[in-house]
C-alpha cells in the first residue's frame, strides 16, 4: 500500500509536467488545428534557458537562496521560450495559415529538427548535469515525499489555476475561445485573431518553460534530444484527454503519469512507454475523440 | 391503414421508423411506403426529420427501432436498418446525394461516375489482382465502366466537362453530377436530398427533366426531399409530409397541397390564425365546422381532444406514440388537428364535454397531449 | 523569410525606411532569441562540472547577418518578388508549350539513373564511385522507395501516418532475423518481408479505422515507437539496442556471389579483378529496380478500382460510403500496400547495411519520409523522388563540402574564410535540413508538383490543380 501511493505520488510529479506542456499542444490545437511539432523542443528551449540562467546566476553571485533562483530561472525561461514560440509562430506557420493541412504540420516537423540540433550546435551534444537544487526529503509513515514533487505540483496546480482563470474569466480568453470556435465569425466582430494565436503560443509556451524548469530541477540533468520524448507523450496525453479539451490535457498528463510509474513499479520499465502508447490506442479505440474531447459528429 | 398491398408494388417500405439522438427525437414511429417506378416526395419544414430518414435508409444512422425493408426487382427483400452502410447501394441498390453535395472535387468528373462503379469494377478486376497483371477481362470492364460513365454524363449534359475537376462545375452542374454519379451504381432506388436546392430556374428546369428521364427510363424509383414546391409538384407522383419527425399527411401532390396541416406546418400560424389559413385553404367542411363550432380556444378544448376520435391513421400514429418531442405545442399540424377536431368532435359529444368540466386540462389544447389520461378516456 | 502583416505606417513608409525598421526589429529578437544560446556555451570543464564559455562576437556576427539578411529581403527582395508577380499576371497567358525535359521527365529520368553508376564509374574508377553510388545513389533510392510507399497511405488516401517507420523496422527485421538464423537467400526473405510488413499495416489498420486527424497520427507515431521500443527491449530476440549483424549479402539469384570467400564469387566468375564497388553497384540496380516496381504497381493501382477508391477515400469518405465502397478495407488495403513497400525497402536496407539496430528506425526517420511526400507534392511519383533526390542528396552532400573547412580561394587568396580545419558541417546536416524542410515548405506549400494526374479521360489528360484536391482527414 505503501509502495502504491509512493508510485502515485511519483506518478502525480511526472502527469504534472506532461500536464503542463500538453497544455501547449491542446490550446494551439483548440485554437488553429495543428500539431505543433516543434512544442516538445520549446520544452527542451525551456528547459536548457533555465540550465544557463542557473549557471549565470552561479557565475555571477557567491550564493542565491534556491526559491529566488528557481523563480529567476522559471522567468527568464519563459520569457525566452514564449519569445521563440511567436517568432516560429511568425516565420514557420503563419504564412501557411488556411493553406493545405499538412503544410505547417510539416514546418512544425522541420522545426522541431531545427530546433533541437540548433541547441545541438550551439551547446553540444553532451547531456549537462547541475547539482541537485532541492534536496530535501520527507518522509510520512514509510512514504517519502521529497521537496522537488512538492514544489512540482504546487507550482502546476498554480499556474493551471491561473491560467484557468485566464481562460474562462479574461477578455483575452473569451477572445481565445471564441477564435477556436470560428476564426472568421471571430475576426469579423473585431477580435485580432492574429495577436490572439501569438497570445495562445505564447501561453503555451510559458508553460512548457515552467514544466521545461522543473524537468531540469527534478532530473537534474538535460540534453539537446530532450525535448522529443516528453513532447511525445505530452502530445499522447494531449490526445488521450481529448485535444482541444484544457481540462482534458491536464487529465491526460496525469493519466499518463500515474500509468509510467504504476507500469515501472509493478512490471517492468523497459516497457513502460509501451504500455502508454498501447493505452493510447486502447482508449482510442472506444473513444475516438479522447477522454473529455468534444465527439467529432458526422455531420451527413 | 391501408389494406396491405403485395410487397413487391412498394420498393420501400417505412415501417414505425424512430430515430433518437439522446434525448431527442428526431423522427417518432414514421410509417410510409414508396411505390415502385414512381417519384416519391418527401417534403417538410426546416428541422421536421427529412434527411434523417435518409440517412436512416441509407444506413448512416441506425434507427432506434423500427423496419425499413427494401423489395428488389429480382424478388429480393432487404432490411435496410440491418445491412452495414457501404452494403445498402451494393446489395440494396440504393443511391443517394446530399444535401451539402459531396463530390470528389479533385477527381474529374469521368472518375467520379467511375468510382461509383467500383464493387462492379472490383469483381472485374479479380479484387486488383487480375487487373494488376493486365488481364483483358478487366481492361473490356474498364471500357464498358467509361461508356456508362458516359452515358450518364450525356443525359446530365456534362459531357463536355468530362476531363475537368468536379470542384471546378458550377452548382447546378455538380447537382446533376452527384445524380449522374449515384446513377452509375445502378441503384433501384434514388434518394435525393434537396437536389433543387440552389438552383436557378433554368438548372431547375434540367433537373426535372433528368430526373423524368430516369423515372421513364430506368425504372429506377425515386425518394426526394425538396422544398422547392414547384418541382415537387411537378414531378413527384406521391407526397409524405413531415413535422417534426412525424407524418402529417400522405398522399398525392393534390391531395397533400390542400391539407389544412400541412399548410399550417408550413406556413407556422398561430393558434388565432388557423381558421383564417383553413378558410384560404378553402376547406369548406372545416369552415363550416369552425363556424358551427364552439370557441373551442377558450373552451373546453381538452375535454373535446379527448372525446375525439382519430382524424386520420397518421395522427392516431402519433398520439399512440407518447414520445412527444420537440417543444409541445410547437407543431403547427397539431394545432390544426386539435382545432379540426374540436370542431368535429364538439358538436355531437357537447354534452358530454360539458359534463365533464373538471377533467385535468393539459397546459395547451393540443392533440398531441401529453398526460396519459385523455387517452386512457378515449379507450 | 515570412511575410510581416505591415500596419498601415507602411503605405507611407519607403520600402527602405521600412526594411529598415524590419530589419531592426529582426535583429532585436534574433538578440533575444540567441543571446543565451549562441553568446553563451555550456562546457564542462576538468572537474567535469558546467561552466559557461562566452562568445560574444559570435552573437553580435549572428544578430547583425539576421538584420542585414531582414534589411535585404524587405527592401530589395520583395519587391522585387512583387514586381516579379505582377509581370507575370500582367503578361498575357501564354500556353507555354513544356519543354522537352518536362515532358519527358520519366524518361529521362529513368535513363539517367540507369547510367549513373556507370557515369560515376567512369568519372571516379572503381573505388572513387563506390561514395557516388552508395552514400547518394542507394541512399536516396531507398528515401524514394519508402516515400512512395508511404504517398500510397499518404498522398493517394489520405490517411495521416506518422510511423511509417515501423514498417521498415518489420521489413528490416524480418529479412535479419530470418536470413543471419535460417540463412534464407534474399530472393525468399523480400516478399516474406513484404508481406510480415503488410500484415503488420493491417495490425495498426483495425484500430485506427475510425480514427481521424490528428488522433490518427498520434496512434501511428505510438505503433512507430511501440515497434521501436520493443526491438530495443526484447533483447533475447531481436539483441536489443546492440542490434543484429552479420546479415548475408545479396546474391545474384544464387548464381553470382558477392562474398570474397566463395567459389562463385563475381570476380572469378567473370574474370574480373577484386572490388567492393561491384555489390554496391549491384544493390544499386536492385533497388532502381524495386523502386521502379513500386512506382509501376502504385501507377498501375491508381487506374484500377482500389486505386481509385482511395482517392475517393481521401476526397470524400461519406460519399464513398453512399457509393457501396467498403471503407474498411479500403483503409487497410491502402496501409498494407504501402506497408508492403516499407517492408521491401526494410530488407534491402537490412541487406546494404549487414546490420540493423533500432537507432536506425527512430521517429525522425518517419518525419523525414513523410517531409519528402509532402514536399515532392501528394500523390505525385516524380515530385517525390526530386524531393527525395533534393532533401537526402542536400544533406549527404554536406559531408562532401570542404571548403567550408579552408575557405574559398582564388588562386593564393583567400576571398572567403573557412571555419577552420576543426569545423564538421555534417554538424549542421540537420539543422539544415530542419530549416529547409521549412522554407520549401513556405515556398511551396503543396509541394513540388501540386497537381494530380487524372487516372482516366474521355477526350485528353489535363492535370488536376491542386486547388481541387483535398488532402484526407483520415
Amino acid at each position: 500500500m505503501q509502495y502504491f501511493v509512493q508510485q502515485l505520488i511519483n506518478g502525480l510529479t511526472l502527469g504534472s509536467i506532461y500536464g503542463l506542456i500538453a497544455i501547449g499542444y491542446t490550446m494551439v490545437y483548440g485554437i488553429i488545428g495543428m500539431i505543433n511539432f516543434a512544442h516538445g523542443d520549446i520544452f527542451m528551449v525551456g528547459a536548457f534557458t533555465a540550465l544557463i540562467v542557473f549557471l549565470i546566476l552561479g557565475a555571477l553571485f557567491y550564493s542565491v537562496p534556491v526559491v529566488i533562483a528557481l523563480l529567476i530561472m522559471m522567468i527568464v525561461a519563459m520569457l525566452l521560450t514564449s519569445l521563440y514560440n511567436w517568432t516560429i509562430e511568425k516565420v514557420a506557420y503563419r504564412p501557411l495559415r488556411g493553406s493545405f493541412r499538412l503544410a505547417p504540420l510539416i514546418t512544425a516537423i522541420g522545426m522541431s529538427i531545427a530546433l533541437s540540433n540548433f541547441v545541438q550546435v550551439t551547446q553540444g551534444p553532451r547531456n549537462k548535469p547541475i547539482p541537485p537544487l532541492v534536496s530535501k526529503v520527507y518522509s510520512f509513515d514509510g512514504i517519502s515525499v521529497s521537496l522537488k514533487q512538492i514544489i512540482i505540483v504546487v507550482v502546476t496546480v498554480v499556474l493551471l489555476a491561473l491560467f484557468w482563470y485566464l481562460v474562462n474569466r479574461t477578455a483575452l480568453g473569451r477572445a481565445q475561445r471564441a477564435c477556436e470556435q470560428d476564426r472568421k465569425m471571430a475576426a469579423l466582430l473585431g477580435i485580432d485573431v492574429d495577436r490572439t494565436i501569438s497570445i495562445t503560443f505564447i501561453m503555451g509556451a510559458a508553460l512548457a518553460a515552467v514544466a521545461g524548469t522543473l524537468f531540469l530541477m527534478y532530473y537534474g540533468v538535460v540534453v539537446f534530444s530532450d525535448g522529443f520524448v516528453p513532447g511525445v507523450k505530452a502530445f499522447t496525453a494531449a490526445v488521450l484527454g481529448g485535444i482541444g479539451s484544457l481540462p482534458g490535457a491536464v487529465l491526460g498528463g496525469l493519466l499518463i503519469g500515474f500509468i509510467e510509474s504504476m507500469w515501472s513499479a509493478y512490471f517492468s520499465i523497459d516497457y513502460k512507454d509501451v504500455a502508454a502508447f498501447s493505452i493510447l490506442a486502447i482508449v482510442l479505440i472506444f473513444l475516438p475523440s479522447g477522454i473529455l474531447g468534444r465527439p467529432e459528429v458526422e455531420k451527413v | 391503414m391501408n389494406a396491405t398491398p403485395s410487397s413487391s408494388d412498394f420498393i420501400l417500405q417505412v415501417e414505425h421508423l424512430s430515430m433518437k439522438f439522446g434525448g431527442l427525437i428526431a423522427i417518432g414511429d414514421l410509417s410510409f411506403q414508396a411505390r415502385r417506378g414512381e417519384i416519391t416526395a418527401l417534403i417538410g419544414p426546416n428541422g421536421a426529420g427529412k434527411t434523417t430518414v435518409f440517412n436512416c435508409i441509407t444506413g448512416f444512422y441506425k434507427p432506434s427501432e423500427g423496419m425499413i425493408t427494401l423489395n428488389r426487382k429480382d424478388g429480393s427483400s432487404y432490411l435496410l436498418e440491418r445491412l452495414p452502410n457501404h452494403e445498402i447501394p451494393a446489395r440494396a441498390k440504393v443511391a443517394r446525394t446530399f444535401q451539402n453535395i459531396r463530390l470528389f472535387s479533385g477527381m474529374t468528373l469521368l472518375e467520379n461516375l467511375l468510382v461509383a462503379q467500383h464493387n462492379k469494377l472490383m469483381k472485374a478486376s479479380g479484387y486488383t489482382f487480375l487487373g494488376l497483371f493486365g488481364f483483358s477481362s478487366y481492361r473490356q470492364a474498364s471500357a464498358e465502366s467509361i461508356e456508362l460513365a458516359k452515358h450518364w454524363l450525356e443525359k446530365a449534359n456534362l459531357v463536355d466537362r468530362a476531363d475537368d475537376p468536379a470542384g471546378d462545375l458550377p452548382y447546378g452542374a455538380q447537382r446533376r453530377l452527384e445524380i449522374a454519379r449515384a446513377m452509375c451504381t445502378g441503384p433501384e432506388l434514388l434518394c435525393l436530398d434537396e437536389p433543387a436546392a440552389g438552383l436557378n430556374p433554368k438548372e431547375s428546369a434540367a433537373l426535372n427533366e433528368l430526373l423524368n428521364d430516369i423515372k421513364d427510363n430506368t425504372g429506377t424509383s425515386i425518394l426526394l426531399i425538396e422544398h422547392d414546391m414547384s418541382v415537387v409538384m411537378q414531378i413527384s407522383d406521391h407526397v409524405v409530409v413531415l413535422e417534426y419527425g412525424r407524418k402529417i399527411s400522405d398522399g398525392s401532390p393534390q391531395s397533400v397541397r390542400t391539407d389544412p396541416r400541412v399548410i399550417a406546418a408550413y406556413l407556422g400560424v398561430d393558434d388565432e390564425e388557423v381558421e383564417t389559413v383553413l378558410t384560404e385553404v378553402g376547406d369548406e367542411a372545416v369552415i363550416e365546422q369552425l363556424d358551427t363550432g364552439p370557441d373551442s380556444a377558450h373552451g373546453p378544448g381538452s375535454s373535446a381532444s379527448m372525446m375525439a376520435g382519430p382524424v386520420s391513421d397518421s395522427v392516431e400514429h402519433a398520439d399512440q406514440g407518447e414520445r412527444v418531442t420537440v417543444s409541445r405545442g410547437a407543431s403547427k399540424a397539431a394545432q390544426v388537428d386539435a382545432r379540426a377536431r374540436a370542431a368535429v368532435a364538439s358538436k355531437p359529444v357537447k354534452p358530454v364535454a360539458a359534463a365533464k368540466p373538471a377533467s385535468p386540462a393539459p397546459a395547451k389544447p393540443t392533440g398531441r397531449s401529453p398526460t396519459p389520461k385523455p387517452r386512457g378516456g378515449r379507450k | 523569410m515570412a511575410v510581416t502583416v505591415s500596419p498601415e505606417s507602411d503605405t507611407v513608409a519607403t520600402p527602405i525606411q521600412r526594411a529598415f525598421r524590419e530589419a531592426l526589429y529582426a535583429g532585436a529578437v534574433s538578440l533575444g532569441l540567441f543571446v543565451l544560446f549562441i553568446g553563451l556555451r555550456t562546457d564542462q570543464n576538468i572537474s567535469n562540472e558546467l561552466i559557461l564559455v562566452q562568445r560574444w562576437g559570435l552573437l553580435a556576427l549572428v544578430v547583425i547577418l539576421t538584420a542585414v539578411g531582414r534589411f535585404l529581403y524587405v527592401g530589395f527582395g520583395q519587391p522585387a518578388l512583387e514586381r516579379a508577380k505582377a509581370q507575370k499576371a500582367a503578361a498575357p497567358a501564354v500556353a507555354a508549350e513544356p519543354s522537352f525535359v518536362r515532358r519527358n521527365f520519366n524518361k529521362i529520368g529513368i535513363a539517367v539513373l540507369f547510367l549513373y553508376p556507370i557515369a560515376m564509374v567512369l568519372l571516379f574508377g572503381f573505388q572513387g564511385s563506390l561514395k557516388w553510388v552508395d552514400n547518394f545513389g542507394i541512399q536516396i533510392l531507398i528515401y524514394v522507395m519508402l516515400a512512395w510507399g508511404l504517398n500510397i497511405v499518404i498522398g493517394l488516401a489520405g490517411l495521416l501516418d506518422l510511423g511509417y517507420v515501423a514498417f521498415y523496422a518489420v521489413g528490416a527485421y524480418a529479412y535479419a532475423l530470418l536470413g543471419t538464423h535460417f540463412g534464407l537467400s534474399f530472393w525468399i526473405l523480400l516478399p516474406a518481408a513484404g508481406c510480415m510488413a503488410a500484415f503488420w499495416g493491417v495490425m495498426l489498420g483495425f484500430p485506427v479505422l475510425r480514427l481521424r486527424g490528428d488522433y490518427l497520427a498520434i496512434v501511428t507515431l505510438a505503433f512507430g515507437e511501440i515497434i521501436r521500443l520493443v526491438l530495443i527491449n526484447w533483447r533475447e530476440v531481436t539483441n536489443g539496442s546492440a542490434g543484429i549483424s552479420g546479415i548475408p549479402k545479396v546474391s545474384f539469384f544464387g548464381l553470382i556471389s558477392f562474398n570474397v570467400s566463395d567459389p562463385n564469387y563475381i570476380s572469378k566468375v567473370l574474370g574480373i579483378a577484386q572490388s567492393g564497388a561491384y555489390y554496391k553497384i549491384f544493390l544499386y540496380y536492385l533497388i532502381l529496380l524495386l523502386c521502379l516496381l513500386t512506382a509501376f504497381v502504385t501507377i498501375r493501382l491508381r487506374r484500377l478500382p482500389v486505386g481509385r477508391a482511395w482517392e475517393a477515400l481521401r476526397e470524400d469518405e461519406i460519399a464513398c460510403r453512399s457509393l457501396g465502397i467498403n471503407t474498411t478495407t479500403t483503409k487497410l488495403t491502402a496501409f498494407a500496400t504501402g506497408a508492403m513497400f516499407g517492408g521491401f525497402a526494410g530488407s534491402f536496407f537490412a541487406a546494404r547495411q549487414g546490420f540493423v539496430s533500432p537507432e536506425s528506425f527512430v521517429f525522425l526517420e518517419s518525419a523525414i519520409i513523410l517531409a519528402i511526400v509532402v514536399l515532392g507534392g501528394m500523390g505525385s511519383l516524380g515530385g517525390i523522388a526530386v524531393a527525395a533526390a533534393v532533401m537526402i542528396g542536400g544533406t549527404e552532400i554536406l559531408r562532401e563540402l570542404d571548403f567550408l573547412k579552408t575557405g574559398l580561394r582564388w588562386g593564393d587568396t583567400t576571398l572567403i574564410p573557412g571555419f577552420g580545419p576543426d569545423f564538421t558541417p555534417e554538424l549542421y546536416r540537420m539543422l539544415l535540413f530542419g530549416v529547409a524542410m521549412v522554407v520549401v515548405m513556405l515556398w511551396k506549400p503543396r509541394g513540388f508538383v501540386g497537381s494530380r494526374e487524372p487516372t482516366a479521360f474521355l477526350k485528353e489528360r489535363r492535370a488536376v490543380s491542386g486547388s481541387f484536391t483535398k488532402e484526407g482527414h483520415g
